[in-house]
């Protein structure tokens, strides 16, 4: 038996993610990713003397939305604390932050794996509190902590706000880990409560990993691991981690509880300082705000405007529609997209063929063009006519696709296109005969070499046709008369 | 314009051009140039850029305006900031740090017509009831310059006293614009909490701070809360309820009111005659017309340990910013922690750093609940006496302070001086509009009276009666009148 | 909530000031006399009473998420202890997990 099937990992994730709001958290200051250092900075949130917090409605609004999408808790009251800690980019020197009352308790993320098995991750919570700002270590040559002689701040980033999600222990792998964070990112860009820019730090995750023999059901000494900064990288971090915890139980030694610093250039995780003293944050309520209560009217009103959620959304189109995972996992990946294509669907009931479309040409067309489809010319109508005109044999894929094209330009109502330049297919036998008669006399040697039983070359004949039909021609028609001919 | 002239008189005619702001300030300049060195009360004195609000304020009354607080000389409580002037919290932290911006109460006094002359001493971070606290500069009492001025907001007061400014902005958190008040023979007045924005004022103990007015009259007190009080967005704890206005509400006698005497706050307790001084002013009351009723507050007694909890608590966080990073002091360290740890030794005296300690003790893992929270469990029950009380009176009367003021370095056990709040620390933890109005004068000994305060304390958000009603024992009584400030002593260090 | 011997060092840790040993021993004996008159506070029967965090009753005091001016960085940094360039500079953080 492989070392590794002994051990099962069990894994919590803890994420930072920034609200996506015009100001910040407690005050005007924007909320805007990067901006020449110390340029969005105010009294409030580079903490002057005297200078008091005023929350951000838009931000509770967020997290009551982030709470309802994972089916948790909304408690009828809620306050901020104040977390106590010195950190010369935190500007109090104390985070105002959630203690024992925070906005969601509870929930459950529903995520999926690649081969569509459904997963559920409890959450224990979801809190509001307000970023630091940002270092930058000098002087250790690699941009890193260790070894700096000094640091520079900007406090650009102090003060915006980030919602604190906290996962109870049910992760199981790093695969999961990958696919519940997919599961946040996509809600939280649908419900539009956050961009999810890793890149730009605006959602920052560590985990707490341990391993315990495969049936035990006591938890193993965890360690956290940090500074994971991508999706890849948060794989690869808790891989390794697995991997050296079961080293380090199978060659006899103990896991010690610790903070690891995942090193991403060299594929390995650092031990930052093991926590043999709790840090002692001396939470209490914030006396410069004031309580917030929570109205059932107000919870049924935001549960109102929900849009459909990804997981949701998930189940259905596998189980409505049998699209494969990795299908139904793009659409869904733009909630905008696929709420195109859940309007193109209930115009032309046509599911399969309005997925190629809007996968297909649309998304191609998109990335052309640098548009998004949901931005472009192209309405739902139009693809739903589209179908149609399709379906009812009136243009062949061809001339579709050439439609679209146009559509995207602007061109309009596919239908109208049809009527106005004749595009309409015929399936008139005459006037297909007409046309194949003068392919073949017009290509002696391909018809030859037809006869010599080379008949891959019907494919060429037949194009021929569409060719000069300017696309018209019925290709099944045109197909079975060229075979009869030359049969 | 005399010195002794009130803001409401002065107002008056700075509006009605008989005399410019410019002139007023001036006069008042010329004042503190000659007798702030003997008092010092100002930290800092705003030589040109009271000129120039002034000359605002001239060219706003020419243009037609009409200001509440016209050409009114102000001294501002040094832990409120104004732009572009150096705003200290009498605490080397702070000694050179300019505020970029102005506190909303300032702005409001300003916008009403007010001349901020200076930025007045007080006890670090206004931690303390003497002004012996303060890292940057010793106040004298204008009535006896051996004796403390009181404090907080000692410079505040002294200068009212001393003519140095006509009214000023102080802030109480436990008694710090009440006891300096009946130190100083002036009226002080703490507003209930909420009533005037904190936004610009450096906390101490935010659930706890308030700014509010001193004045020598009582009119003066109300002219300045109504024109700096009312909803600020800037500030969440600000009241969103409309304002109501006070000077129009002064009354002349006191008949139909029932005036409270706290059956815990027995001035037998106190010296002979200050004994006799509140019996005397108890009687004044009731000479008006009200009612004496009998009350009791019977949690008011652990107002102190509840007040010496909550307070550090939340100052210990409050001044965690204070670290060397951003503004203020540093001194250089190794590395970041050792840079904050004598950044933070050689800022903070030893009162702030007692407090910074014992709140974060009371806060630290451990301690929470058996210190802060059932604290803050003991000021819910001493808010609950009050309201019992307000059941059957419109208003309390009690002492101010538990002494006239003291001569300079005689508390030198902190406890002792904290005893010093012992009548206006409940009244704070309840978050109750309460003022001390002068109520006759004492022998402190070395022959000179001293003077002291009765402290009147009305419901949540009754200002208004309350200043009607310490304007009619003021106008019966004219106590502050009996004696003229004794700057011309040599000075005793 | 009997008196206790504080832990003066440790509590200046987490506050971040640096004491003398005469501070530490000065400090020590006058938080325990404080706290000594803290202790009064148990006399008190407070199971059943609810913990003022505020006297004011508000709730939900809320801004609209509008953006509004900020400071000029030159005012911003010229109080600034120490600054390198648009940054303020601070001696070097020994790395410590949070």
């Amino acid at each position: 038996m492989n070392a590794s099937d002994k051990y099962e990992a069990v894994i919590g994730i803890e994420c930072h993610v920034e609200l996506k709001t015009a100001s910040k958290m407690f005050c005007a200051c924007p909320n805007e990713f990067g901006g020449e250092p110390n340029t969005k900075v105010c009294p409030v949130c580079l903490a002057l003397p005297g200078a008091l917090p005023v929350a951000n409605r838009k931000a509770i609004e967020h997290m009551v939305r982030a709470g309802l999408a994972f089916d948790a808790d909304i408690p009828a009251f809620s306050k901020f604390d104040r977390k106590n800690y010195f950190y010369p980019d935190m500007p109090k020197d104390y985070q105002i932050s959630q203690f024992d009352m925070p906005l969601t308790q509870g929930g459950e993320v529903k995520y999926w794996l690649e081969d569509g098995t459904m997963k559920v991750c409890r959450l224990t919570r979801i809190h509001l509190e307000e970023d630091t700002g940002k270092s930058t270590h000098a002087g250790s040559g690699d941009g890193r902590i260790a070894g700096s002689s000094h640091s520079l701040i900007d406090f650009n980033r102090a003060g915006v706000p980030l919602m604190e999600c906290v996962s109870e222990p049910d992760i199981r792998s790093a695969q999961e880990a990958v696919g519940y964070l997919d599961a946040l990112k996509r809600t939280f860009i649908l419900l539009g409560v956050s961009d999810v820019k890793m890149e730009e730090g605006s959602l920052r995750c560590d985990a707490n990993v341990s391993i315990r023999p495969i049936g035990a059901t006591e938890l193993g000494t965890k360690a956290e691991i940090k500074n994971m900064n991508s999706f890849r990288s948060v794989e690869r971090a808790i891989e390794h981690e697995i991997a050296r915890q079961i080293g380090v139980v199978e060659s006899g030694g103990r896991v010690v509880q610790e903070t690891r610093g995942w090193d991403e250039v060299n594929g390995t995780s650092i031990s930052m300082r093991s926590k043999e003293q709790a840090h002692d944050y001396r939470y209490f309520p914030d006396p410069d705000l004031v309580p917030i209560e929570v109205a059932r009217a107000f919870v049924d009103r935001i549960r109102g405007e929900m849009p459909e959620i990804p997981w949701r959304r998930f189940e259905r189109y596998r189980a409505e529609y049998g699209f494969n995972v990795k299908q139904t996992t793009q659409m869904i990946e733009d909630g905008a997209l696929a709420d195109y294509f859940d309007e193109c669907v209930r115009l032309s009931k046509n599911p399969q063929q309005a997925l190629n479309f809007v996968l297909g040409d649309l998304s191609r067309l998109a990335n052309e063009t640098d548009v998004a489809v949901v931005q472009s010319k192209v309405t739902p109508q139009e693809v739903a006519e589209l179908i149609g005109l399709l379906e009812s044999k009136t243009i062949n894929s061809k001339i579709a696709k050439d439609l679209l094209g146009r559509m995207w330009a602007g061109a309009g109502s596919p239908r109208a296109i049809v009527q106005a330049e004749g595009l309409a297919q015929t399936s008139d036998e005459g006037a297909i005969e007409k046309f194949v008669d003068d392919v073949l006399a017009a290509n002696p040697a391909v018809v030859a070499d037809y006869k010599a039983g080379k008949t891959n070359v019907a494919g060429f004949l037949v194009g021929q046709v569409m060719k000069t039909s300017g696309g018209k021609a019925n290709p099944p028609m045109v197909q079975a008369l060229i075979k009869k001919k030359l049969g | 314009m005399a010195a002794q002239s009130t803001a409401a008189q002065i107002a008056r005619e700075v509006n009605a051009g008989t005399v410019s702001a410019r002139e007023v300030t001036d006069a008042t300049l010329e004042r503190i140039d000659s007798v702030d060195g003997r008092v010092g009360a100002y930290l800092t004195v705003l030589h040109d850029r009271a000129r120039e609000f002034a000359d605002r304020v001239d060219a706003r009354v020419a243009a037609g305006e009409r200001l509440p607080l016209a050409g009114v000389p102000l001294a501002v409580k040094d832990n409120m900031c104004l732009t572009g002037t150096r705003t200290t919290c009498g605490s080397k932290i702070l000694e050179q740090w300019v505020a970029p911006y102005t506190a909303t109460a300032v702005a409001r006094l300003i916008d009403a017509g007010a001349i901020p002359m200076g930025k007045a001493n007080l006890d670090e971070f206004a931690m303390g009831s003497s002004c012996e606290n303060s890292a940057l500069g010793v106040t004298r009492n204008p009535y006896d310059l051996a004796r403390v001025p009181g404090g907080s907001s000692g410079g505040s007061a002294a200068a009212v006293a001393a003519h140095e400014a006509t009214v000023g902005v102080g802030s109480d958190t436990g008694g710090s614009i009440r006891e300096p008040a009946a130190f100083c023979n002036v009226v002080g007045f703490k507003p209930t909490y909420g009533r005037v924005s904190r936004y610009g004022l450096i906390a101490f103990a935010s659930s706890l701070d308030q700014i509010g007015p001193f004045s020598r009259t009582v009119q003066d007190a109300a002219l300045t809360y109504d024109a700096m009080g009312g909803h600020d967005p800037m500030d969440s704890t600000s009241l969103d309820v409309p304002m109501e206005t006070t000077a129009d509400g002064l009354l002349d006698d006191l008949r139909g009111l029932k005036i409270g005497i706290v059956r815990e706050f027995d001035t037998e307790k106190l010296d002979g005659a200050a004994h006799a001084l509140y019996t005397r002013a108890y009687r004044d009351l009731q000479a008006l017309g009200a009612e004496l009723v009998d009350v009791t507050l019977p949690t008011a007694d652990y107002g102190l340990a509840t007040y010496y909890l909550i307070a550090p608590a939340e100052c210990s966080s409050n001044l965690a910013r204070f670290d060397g990073v951003r503004y203020g002091l540093r001194v250089d360290g190794d590395d970041v922690t050792a840079m904050y740890e004598a950044t933070r030794a050689a800022g903070f005296g030893p009162e702030v750093k007692r407090r910074i300690l014992i709140g974060t003790y009371a806060l630290s893992s451990g301690y929470y609940d058996a210190y802060y929270v059932r604290a803050q469990k003991a000021r819910t029950l001493i808010s609950d006496d009050f309201k019992r009380a307000f059941g059957r009176c419109d208003l309390i009367a009690c002492p101010a302070a538990s002494s006239p003021a003291f001569p300079f370095n005689s508390k030198s056990d902190p406890y002792s001086m904290y005893m010093m709040d012992y009548y206006t620390i409940p009244m704070s933890l309840a978050g109750l509009p309460a003022l001390s109005v002068p109520c006759g004068w004492v022998d402190a000994g070395a022959g000179k009276p001293m003077p002291m305060g009765l402290q009147l304390c009305a419901p949540l958000l009754s200002e208004r009666l309350l200043l009607g009603a310490a304007h009619a024992y003021e106008q019966a009584t004219n106590h502050a009148q009996t004696h003229a400030p004794r700057l011309d002593e040599a000075v005793v260090s | 909530m009997s008196s206790e011997k504080i832990d003066v060092r440790y509590v200046a840790k987490l506050a971040r000031i640096q004491l003398t040993d005469e501070e530490v021993q000065r400090f020590g004996s006058q938080l325990g006399d404080l706290l000594d008159h803290a202790n009064a506070l148990s006399a008190l029967d407070v199971s059943s009473v609810a913990a003022t965090a505020q006297v004011i009753e508000s709730r939900n005091v809320e801004r609209d998420d509008a953006v509004g001016a900020c400071l000029d960085r030159e005012t911003v940094l010229a109080q600034a202890p120490r600054r390198q360039g648009g940054f303020f500079r601070v001696p070097r953080i020994i790395a410590e997990a949070e």
